[in-house]
Formats: C-alpha cells, structure tokens, sequence
C-alpha cells in the first residue's frame, strides 16, 4: 500500500492544499515512481484517500501524457518531434534512435530497457534537437553524442552529458561545443 | 552588435552567478522585499506596477497591474496567486532559463505579487517535464523559507505569503489560465468558460491572479528602481521593459536574447541570434511562439513590441522566434505545428476537437501529395469555422498556422496538390465522393 509505504511524504503533499483532489497529481506521481506506471490498485488507493471515486481518478489520468498506465522501459526517451527541433533535424535523430534500438516510436526493447517516443514540444527549442530521457533533458544532440548517452545508459544507467540549468548563449562560449 | 542593459537575465550573466540565496543578496536580491513590505501599501505596490505598463509576458500581454485591480477589494476569505511556469508554446524556453538559473528572482515577484494582492498562498504551477526547474525551486523556496521570506511573519512585518510547487503532467492546454485552476483542482485540465474571470472565480472559486513566471520576475526591479525607469525601457507607452525572447530554427546561434521590446527583428535574428546558419537567405519567421501566425522577411524591421507586432495580423505571443531557411516547405511546417496542436487540444469545445483532426487529415494528405484542389477551400473553411468558436484562445492558435501559410505560401500548397494531379496518384472518378 502506497500510503504506509509513503506516509510522510503523502500526509505532506495533502497539508500543502485547502482540497484535497488537489493532491491527487501530486499522489499519481508518487504511484508512478513507486511502480514505473499506476496500476489500478494504486489508482482504487489514491481514490480512497482523496475520497473520490477510481472513475474520477481514472477520468484525469487519462487527460495526462505523463502518466503511463502500462509499464514502459527502464529508460524513456523521449524525444521532440514538433517543428523547432523538426528544423534543426529531430526527424533524422528518431531515426537513429530506433535503428539503433530496432524499435519504432511507441514500442519497447525486448529487455525492457527502453522505451522510445516521439512527443510534442518539450520547451528546450534553442538547443535542439532535444530529447528527454526519464527525468533528465539531454540537448544539441548528435548522433555520436546519443550512441554515447546510449551507451552511458547502458552501462553505468546514467549520462554525464545531460543537461544542467538552462544557459543558452552562454556569455564565454564552450570550449569545444559547436 | 547594438548592446542593451539586461534586466531579467543581469545576475545569472555574471561569472560564477549560481542562483543561490547568497548569491541573490550579493546583487541587491530581496531588498525590494524589505522595502515592500510593511512599509508600502499593497494598493500602492499595485498602482506602481500598474504605472510602469509592465504586461503579462505569458503570451496574452495583459497588463499586470490591471489584472492585479481586478479582484474584489472587500472580500475576506482567502486569495490566491498562481505562478504559470506551464511553459509548452513551442518556440518558447525563457521561463525556464528564469528558473533555473535564478529562482530567487522568481521567488521574490511571488511573494510581492502575494503582498499586493493580499494572498497568502501560491502555488507555482511548473510543466511536469522540467524536474530540474522543480527542484532547483523547490530549494530555492527551502533557503527563502529558512531566511524568512517566505512563510509566516515574513521579515517580522506579519505578512505571510506560503508558496508551494505543483507539477503539471504533459498538457499544453494547462498553460491557459482556467485550464491551469482546474489542473491545479486536481481535474482534466478544461478551460473554463468566462466570465466569470479568476480575479473572482478562481481556484477554489476564490479570487485569484495567475501570472506568468517571466511577468513576476520583473517586480523585484520594479519595485527597486521605480516604475518610471521600467516604463522608459522599450517601446512605451504601450510595451514598457524588456523580452527574454527565445530564437530558434536556422540561425547560427538560436538561445534567449533579452531585449528592450521595439527593437526589430531584424536585430534580434541578424545581430544577437548571429544570422542564418547557411548561405540560404531566410524565407519565413513565427514572431511569438507556435499560436502566432507566420511572417515573411518582408516583416524583419517590424518592431518587438505588442502593437506592431499586432498590426502585421501577427502576435508577439511568448516571445518565440522561429526562423525558416530557403528550403523550408512551409506546407510541411504549418502540418508539423497543427499535428502539434491536433495532439493537444483538450477536447471541450467540438469545432476544435473536430476541426483539429479534420484539418491535420488534409494537411497530411496535401503533404504526402495526394491532395485535391478544394481541399484549399476545405482548410479555409475549417479554419474559419474554428476560430473564435471555442472556451479559449487555443481554436484562434491552432489554425494562425495554416491560415497565415495559405496566405504567404498558397502556390507551394497549389504545387503539392498540382503534382498529385500530375502523378495521376488520384484518380479522376474518385474526386468529389469523399
């Protein structure tokens, strides 16, 4: 049960709002770093605690890319297909991506390791192409530069080359970044 | 290279700036909070900011001050200020760059904006992809706390202001302010129908202001060095201060460039942005974010303010630039940016939900050449159908880019559609059953 495995941080995140729906993102991601996506359980829980009923639950979620109701690999790349990084070449990078992975944008690695797609917009237009991958964004990509954050991925299951606070133009320019 | 005084992005310019609490102080960081609170009516922080023009720089470009006037001086319950750090209009990454490279800055518009609005509460509703932009202020909020400005007794005057972080989920739509209040209940993120307006129906149908993080991050200077020097910044008296506009597309170095609004495009594109990447001359530009209607490069000395911006039929929008090289098929790029908006409708409204799907069909089709010549009337016709006949401004946004397209570029559509005839891919007997 997510409420005794997560007492505190859940009677925390109900104490920040005057109604409790309000909590009920808050409590969905709470889920979904606990199993990788929320299960119906997980949704029945939340329901209960918040005094709503699993549809009201399960009528927001759906409202919500983020959410995944499914399991999806231990990495989910996503990367921005909309038209800013459309210009500057997304569309070959997808391509990359999954010849590199031999799987299509919605699909997953056999082994459960990644899970590939292609979403709108991530706001990182200036540096793109962009992608993110789990909780990190990953910018000014290249194709050398992905065969290595796959391959850090891989081995130490995360990339030194993802990306920081946002500065871009940077007032000194970086040594050695184009 | 034109130089000009940075407002916004001054700190964290500075080498070795890390957006810390120390770090802030050391630049004059919540002094207009000692200076504020306590000692300056609320009413009179209000009509400062009203005074300096400054206007929401969230993409509608209403004036702060006003919205700020807005709520019911007598009511007693609780009120609310909501920070929109929702930022999904694609060509558009200023606020993230605010936040997560000087959060105090943020911090201390917020809680200004609470003190002049009498709200004790905020929340900062930040897009659910930007984890780093949450922590960073989930600390910063955390430092702010323990040095008393944020939370109860604020600096021993008695105002408290809490401010609290909430993520949003991957919805675009959240970034319209109704759509954000009900996202923010907890619920579908729909757009209400208004009025009634926030300022009285709010969250929690309490009275609430909703401001973009870029619009608060302003107040600290505001408030330090007057309205006077804000609304002499820029193109007064109507677009007062600077822009952190964000360039991206075919130019050699795309980034967030502040700038006094009313400088040209052609400044902005040309001198800070570098140019075009290549030897291709530019052919086409978005002026404000992905809702704003195509330009030409006949358009470059039009100024970066909100009304001339306006006059071209065009929006300043959010402030995203997105330049095209020769090259660029702009029946491609208009597709692309409806495909983005076909995803993110919310589907309240029928003529968008509808049109949407309707119109990302025949883009598609036009695209992969098998389109027919009344499919041009089709596009204008859905468009006309859709615009101004939805709860919210997404239903003008979703169609500015195919009817501004169809305007400057209507032969390369005429082409597509020429070259499908000419492949015999369509054949004769089928036109018109559809």
């Amino acid at each position: 049960m997510l409420i005794d495995k997560y007492k505190d941080e859940i009677s925390d995140i109900l104490s920040r709002y005057p109604v409790k729906r309000s909590a009920l993102l808050p409590l969905l991601y709470v889920a979904q770093r606990d199993q990788g996506y929320v299960s119906e359980p997980a949704m029945k829980e939340i329901a209960r605690v918040l005094d709503l009923t699993p549809p009201q639950v399960y009528e927001t979620i759906t409202f919500y890319t983020m959410f995944h109701l499914k399991p999806v690999g231990k990495f989910h790349i996503q990367v921005c297909k909309s038209l800013m990084c459309a210009l500057v070449g997304s569309d070959t990078l997808i391509a990359w991506i999954s010849a590199k992975l031999g799987i299509d944008p919605g699909e997953s690695t056999a082994d459960g390791l990644f899970t590939l797609s292609a979403v709108e917009c991530l706001a990182a237009c200036g540096t793109g192409p962009m992608m993110q991958i789990n909780d990190d964004y990953f910018e000014r990509l290249t194709e050398e530069k992905v065969d290595r954050i796959l391959a850090d991925l891989r081995t130490t299951g995360t990339s030194p080359l993802k990306s920081g606070p946002f500065m871009w133009p940077d007032r000194v320019p970086v040594k050695g970044e184009t | 290279m034109p130089q000009h005084e940075l407002v916004l992005l001054k700190n964290m310019m500075q080498p070795g700036y890390t957006g810390t609490l120390a770090d802030y102080e050391k630049t004059g960081g919540y002094q207009a909070l000692r200076k504020t609170l306590g000692k300056i009516a609320p009413a009179d922080v209000t009509a400062t900011v009203r005074k300096s023009g400054l206007r929401g720089r969230g993409g509608a470009g209403f004036p702060t001050g006003v919205k700020w006037g807005f709520l019911p001086k007598d009511y007693q319950g609780p009120r609310y200020l909501c920070c929109n750090a929702d930022e999904s209009e694609p060509g558009t990454f200023k606020d993230r760059q605010l936040m997560e490279r000087d959060p105090h800055q943020v911090l201390e518009g917020i809680v200004l904006a609470c003190y002049a609005i009498g709200a004790e509460s905020a929340y900062i509703y930040i897009r659910g992809e930007m984890v780093l932009g949450s922590k960073i202020l989930e600390r910063a909020i955390g430092e702010a706390r323990v040095a008393g400005y944020i939370g109860r007794n604020i600096l021993g005057t008695g105002v408290n202001v809490d401010v609290r972080i909430h993520r949003g989920a991957g919805a675009y739509i959240c970034g319209e302010e109704t759509a954000l209040l009900e996202s923010l209940e907890g619920k579908r993120g729909l757009p209400r129908v208004k009025p009634p307006f926030p300022a009285t129906h709010g969250l929690y149908n309490k009275p609430t202001v909703v401001n973009n993080v870029e619009t608060l991050a302003n107040l600290p200077q505001i408030i330090n060095r007057g309205a006077e020097w804000f609304a002499a910044i820029g193109s007064p008296p109507k677009s007062t201060g600077t822009r952190v506009f964000c360039v991206s597309g075919h130019v050699k170095r795309p980034g967030n460039y502040e700038l006094p609004m009313g400088v040209t495009f052609r400044e902005l594109v040309y001198e800070h942005a570098g140019g075009m990447r290549s030897d291709k001359p530019m052919k086409a530009f978005i002026p404000g974010g992905a809702s704003a209607p195509f330009l030409t490069p006949n358009h470059l000395d039009v100024k970066l303010d909100f009304e001339s911006v306006a006059a071209t039929g065009s929006m300043l929008g959010s402030g995203g630039v997105t330049v095209m090289e020769e090259g660029t098929s702009m029946v491609w790029a208009a597709l692309r940016l409806i495909e983005f908006f076909y995803h993110e409708s919310c589907g309240k409204c029928s003529p968008c939900r509808e049109g949407s799907s309707w119109l990302v069909q025949t883009m598609r089709r036009i695209v992969a050449k098998r389109g027919r010549m009344q499919d041009l009337e089709t596009l204008s016709d859905l468009c006309k159908n859709i615009a101004g006949r939805t709860v919210c401004a997404f239903g003008d946004a979703e169609v500015a880019p195919i009817m501004s397209t169809l305007q400057h570029w209507r032969q390369e559509y005429v082409t597509l559609i020429r070259e499908a005839e000419a492949a015999n891919l369509i054949r004769p007997e089928a036109v018109g059953k559809h």
